[in-house]
């Protein structure tokens, strides 16, 4: 009974903020988006495949 | 009559083996790049990307993509066959690439700033990633 009365509550309280709070705008930054490019990669990983890359550019200097 | 054959089948396979040899050492040296490549990298037309890849700045058009894509689809089975080597992530080996490949352009050419514009380059360093080396 009481859980009813309380989950009935919840879920107008749910629409009051639906109501209020639904129309949420989003404005496009002004600031040009900076691409954080592979955030994940990490400086030594890059470190350790530095001069392999470098060889690779040199050698297919074709397509470079 | 089967001497000289032979002598002149033993000049063909000298000369072959000669003509083999200076292919094998001349191949990867003279490896240039296509006159279209070079004329639109020259043009500031293509420019190196962050990610080890080429990119066209500006209007894009079929040519232009043609050239583009050509390229990066042998870029991207070089890189394949470079991270497995080294037990990198193809995207890890792409952006150490790209690294190289901007700080191998030159003045005038194109290439992407870390914040994903176009420049061209200058005298000086160019603007990468800070985890560039």
């Amino acid at each position: 009974m009481n859980h009813a009365k309380l989950t009935g509550r919840m879920a107008g309280a749910t629409l009051a903020a639906t109501a209020l709070g639904g129309c949420i705008t989003v404005n496009a930054p002004e600031e040009p988006i900076v691409i954080e490019l592979n955030v994940n990669i990490r400086q030594e990983v890059i470190y350790r495949l530095a001069e392999d890359a470098g060889n690779t550019i040199e050698d297919n200097a074709d397509i470079f | 009559m089967g001497d000289t054959m032979n002598r002149l089948t033993k000049s063909m396979l000298a000369a072959a083996a000669v003509a083999t040899a200076l292919g094998g050492f001349a191949a990867p040296a003279f490896a240039q790049r296509d006159p279209a490549y070079a004329a639109a990298r020259a043009a500031g037309q293509v420019g190196e990307k962050m990610d080890g890849y080429l990119g066209v700045v500006g209007s894009e058009t079929p040519e232009l993509k043609r050239i583009v894509n050509d390229i990066n689809i042998k870029r991207r089975a070089v890189y394949s066959e470079r991270a497995k080597a080294n037990n990198a992530t193809l995207e890890e080996y792409a952006l150490t690439a790209g690294c190289q490949a901007i700080l191998a352009t030159k003045p005038g050419e194109k290439y992407q700033a870390p914040d994903g514009s176009w420049q061209t380059r200058g005298a000086g360093a160019p603007m990468r990633d800070p985890r560039c080396p």
